[in-house]
């Protein structure tokens, strides 16, 4: 079954041939000019019924007209930007010829997840930020969709071929744990594989992926994608430990014991924060972690078909203005909450989340306050959440970082009635591996310390990476790490 | 994997199941819990490990049917099945001595359990009796057919007391009564009651909390929130001890039962009740006319 829906009808078509077959033709200028191929989305009013994923796929000729845009620059700014260094004008070119399989090829030399990053980098401060066919523009809208293409090719893949396995090395007869399935602990596992080392991934949940598949909703990132790329893993022969917690069920020590070679460390950072007002142990509040990982892993949008429940209201509150809240609020909407409201204490200038998320949440009716702070959730007579009471802002002077501080209005309040309340102000890193492994080094923000280079912790043969090093990041961050550690630990095992 | 070899009903709705889990049975001490899924489909749910045998490689839970996951448990899996997850042990060790006293310091401990909370009582029985203490253990139930693993615990304590609320065996009463009456026996005494372990019903660790509160007697009771995945990154677990947010699942979940704020962990535990019983009467249906009537899903 095709994992991703193609727009019914795609528009304008007939130019789009026109396009490819006159591909040799244009001239840099006119090339620059041609106008970006717009993918389709599920309307708003319709996709809050539904969880399936909001854009369209591209189609084999939407790619390839949109490739073409593509100026092959020689200086690579998108590449460099690249946190794991997809060639990007490579890959383009070949997709512009239509060659699909060797244009996946290339992305899957350094990325072994494109149908993920595809979808959930940042690439508009990422491959796309300094596109030159944006800069020729003056608009980041324009830059070639880098990361369009990257999903388009990668289930494309999946669907017409199968996943193409890397080629493996001979065994070296070596064993590495790694600990968390997150998306830095498979790049590393996958890295580590395919050169010959034996690989076991323990997993604290009964599932692979990390917050692909507890935080990052269904409509963001389906989660028969992310099984199809941990299921390539399994193909080259990496081990899987489910219900494995490290540090409570095995500990890093005796993982050395049980004949380990080296250890990564990939335990992401999974630990809410809460804003410590009155009120959060009220019937009703949640953290986004909880919210998310009921909905998403345990699958709660199909309660009572499912087993797990959330609290599906008529009004609720998401605090805080990053992707998270984006996610959680969106999410809401499809759990059926007629009233969904974000709650910022700054402006929309200062929001953290991506344009886009924002834009979508906009669209499918989600409210917005700005410059409000939240002093205290609101309590029912018998201990249910009633609302937030909210301080009213100002913006004052730009911080240290440029960003403008907010400002409380001398007694001005409000009070935005709602039943549920989900509070997404960040993570840090659960502090469980730090507590149960002698000699690693821990910063003041529970971050392990690592060589920059190697990625080895203070201790000898433990390496780490992902959000449990960078606090919360990006996906392909925590790959990027993920890669850096692997060939360090390569490196470390020949020569031990 | 995690195959189940011995299943038991130790008493009406209460179901003794011994499971594979290697890892699990070598690493367990008492007081501690693991997170299980019976079926691919079900909820996670905290459970007490209530014995190990690390030769067999297998943990023994006990588990009360009181809602969907765990009636459907005890309706579905029997020997040779497997659960879907079994994962820890979670939680933290109970602290077998003495509070604030050196660990060689031996004193008289009365352990009060309250139906199935015999069994996260067990292992601490006999961890207390195994470093030497004098442990006195009261088990209660509502009535005499309630009553689970009097027997392991009578082998383990130093003396065990029996109450049931309607009077069909032992003491006619609540397990509050009894404690009362040895604090106030022993009050005086040269061999006082030093620490007191109290496990079952929220209510009834509220009571023994209560009861223990003006002797000044210290009171640890394991605390039974909605847990979700039970490392610690969820956060729906938090309960208030004293003025402080803690997560039952990493820094319990023991507590000192004179701090916790019961009545506020009891209207967290009921946040579901509307779905809970949803979820049961479907299943009920379900187990009726042989056919899942669940609506269709939006997908
Ligand atoms: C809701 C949400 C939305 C996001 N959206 C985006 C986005 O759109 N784009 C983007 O680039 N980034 C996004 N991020 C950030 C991104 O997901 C993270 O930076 C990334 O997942 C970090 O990868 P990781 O492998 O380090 O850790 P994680 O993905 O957190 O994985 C860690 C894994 O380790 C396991 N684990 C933890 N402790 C133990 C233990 N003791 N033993 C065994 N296993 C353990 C966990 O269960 C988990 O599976 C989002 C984050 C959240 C929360
Ligand atoms: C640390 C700990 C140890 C426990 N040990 C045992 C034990 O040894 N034996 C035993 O029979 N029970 C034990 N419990 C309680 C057990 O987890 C619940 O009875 C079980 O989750 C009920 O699920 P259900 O679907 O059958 O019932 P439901 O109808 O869903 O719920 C009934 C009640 O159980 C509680 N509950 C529901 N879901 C959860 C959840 N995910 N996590 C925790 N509580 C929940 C709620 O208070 C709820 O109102 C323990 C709980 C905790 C926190
Ligand atoms: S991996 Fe991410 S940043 Fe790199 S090219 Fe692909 S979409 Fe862009
Ligand atoms: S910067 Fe833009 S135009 Fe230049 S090579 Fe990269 S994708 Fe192509
Ligand atoms: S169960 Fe999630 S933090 Fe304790």
């Amino acid at each position: 079954m095709p994992t991703r829906a193609h727009e019914p009808r795609p528009r304008g078509h007939d130019d789009l041939r026109d396009r490819i077959t006159h591909r040799n033709d244009f001239k840099a200028k006119e090339r620059a000019r041609l106008p970006k191929v717009e993918w389709a989305e599920q309307p708003a009013a319709i996709r809050i019924h539904n969880i399936r994923e909001v854009p369209y796929a591209y189609t084999p000729d939407q790619a390839r007209a949109e490739a073409i845009r593509c100026l092959q620059c020689k200086t690579e700014p998108c590449a460099n930007a690249c946190p794991v260094g997809v060639d990007v004008p490579v890959f383009l070119h070949l997709v512009a010829e239509g060659d699909f399989k060797g244009a996946i090829r290339e992305i899957r030399k350094t990325n072994i997840l494109p149908a993920i990053t595809g979808r959930v980098c940042p690439q508009e401060t990422q491959c796309q930020q300094n596109c030159a066919v944006a800069k020729v523009h003056k608009d980041l809208g324009f830059a070639v969709s880098v990361g369009k293409i990257e999903a388009f090719l990668a289930d494309w893949e999946r669907e017409q071929l199968g996943i193409e396995l890397p080629a493996i090395a001979a065994d070296t007869g070596k064993r590495i744990a790694v600990v968390g399935a997150g998306p830095s602990g498979l790049t590393c596992g996958a890295d580590l594989r395919r050169l010959g080392h034996a690989v076991t991934i323990f997993e604290a949940f009964q599932k692979a992926g990390g917050v692909l598949v507890y935080g990052i909703p269904e409509f963001r990132l389906p989660k028969a994608i992310v099984e199809a790329e941990v299921d390539v893993l399994r193909r080259m022969g990496v081990t899987f430990e489910f219900d494995t917690v490290i540090g409570q069920t095995v500990t890093v020590d005796e993982l050395f014991e049980e004949g380990f070679d080296a250890v990564y460390i990939a335990t992401g950072a999974g630990l809410p924060y809460f804003m410590e007002i009155p009120g959060e142990q009220l019937n009703g509040v949640y953290s986004a972690n909880e919210y998310l990982t009921r909905a998403n892993l345990m699958g709660a949008y199909r309660f009572p078909e499912t087993d797990t429940p959330v609290l599906r209201r008529d009004r609720i509150a998401v605090l805080g203005g990053g992707n998270v809240a984006m996610d959680s609020a969106r999410t809401a909407r499809r759990l059926g909450a007629k009233h969904v409201h974000v709650i910022y204490r700054r402006s929309h200038a200062e929001m953290p989340a991506r344009h886009e998320e924002v834009k979508h949440a906009m669209e499918e009716g989600i409210q917005f306050h700005y410059l409000r702070a939240p002093t205290e959730i609101l309590a029912t007579q018998d201990g249910w959440a009633r609302g937030v009471r909210v301080q009213v802002c100002e913006l004052g002077e730009a911080d240290a970082r440029g960003r403008r501080k907010p400002i409380p209005v001398a007694g001005a309040f409000e009070e935005i009635a709602v039943e549920v309340v989900v509070e997404a102000i960040g993570n840090g890193p659960n502090p469980l591996i730090p507590k149960t492994t002698p000699g690693l080094e821990v910063t003041r923000h529970g971050t392990l310390v690592v060589d920059p280079k190697t990625m080895m912790t203070a201790r000898r043969g433990v390496f780490a990476g992902g959000d449990i090093v960078a606090g919360a990041s990006t996906v392909i961050l925590a790959m990027g790490h993920g890669r850096q550690a692997a060939q360090a630990i390569h490196e470390y095992l020949q020569a031990a | 994997m995690y195959r189940i070899v011995r299943r038991e009903e130790i008493a009406p709705s209460v179901t003794l199941f011994e499971v594979e889990a290697p890892r699990i049975a070598k690493r367990h001490r008492a007081g501690q819990f693991v997170m299980i899924r019976p079926l691919e489909s079900s909820e996670r749910i905290p459970l007490t490990v209530a014995d190990t045998n690390p030769l067999r490689g297998t943990v023994t839970l006990v588990v009360q049917a009181i809602g969907k996951t765990t009636i459907e448990l005890c309706d579905n899996l029997g020997v040779g099945d497997s659960l879907a997850t079994i994962a820890g042990p979670l939680g933290n060790p109970t602290h077998l001595g003495l509070p604030g006293k050196p660990d060689d310091v031996l004193g008289t401990v009365v352990c009060v359990a309250g139906g199935i909370g015999a069994a996260p009582l067990l292992p601490i029985v006999r961890g207390l009796r195994a470093r030497g203490h004098r442990v006195i253990t009261i088990l209660g139930a509502r009535s005499a057919n309630m009553l689970v693993l009097e027997a392991p615990l009578q082998a383990s304590s130093s003396e065990l007391l029996v109450c049931t609320d309607d009077g069909t065996r032992g003491h006619h009463g609540f397990v509050t009564r009894l404690l009362a009456d040895l604090l106030s026996k022993t009050w005086a005494d040269e061999r006082p009651i030093d620490l007191v372990f109290a496990i079952g019903p929220p209510r009834m660790m509220q009571a023994c909390s209560e009861a223990t509160r003006p002797f000044e007697v210290p009171t640890m009771v394991s605390l039974n929130t909605v847990m979700v995945d039970g490392t610690g990154m969820c956060g729906g677990c938090r309960v208030t001890i004293g003025k402080e947010t803690k997560y039952v699942c990493v820094d319990g979940p023991e507590f000192d039962g004179h701090q916790v704020q019961f009545d506020e962990m009891i209207r967290r535990q009921g946040m579901y009740v509307r779905e809970e019983s949803r979820s049961l009467e479907l299943y009920r249906e379900h187990i009726e006319t042989g056919c899942r009537a669940v609506p269709q899903a939006a997908e």
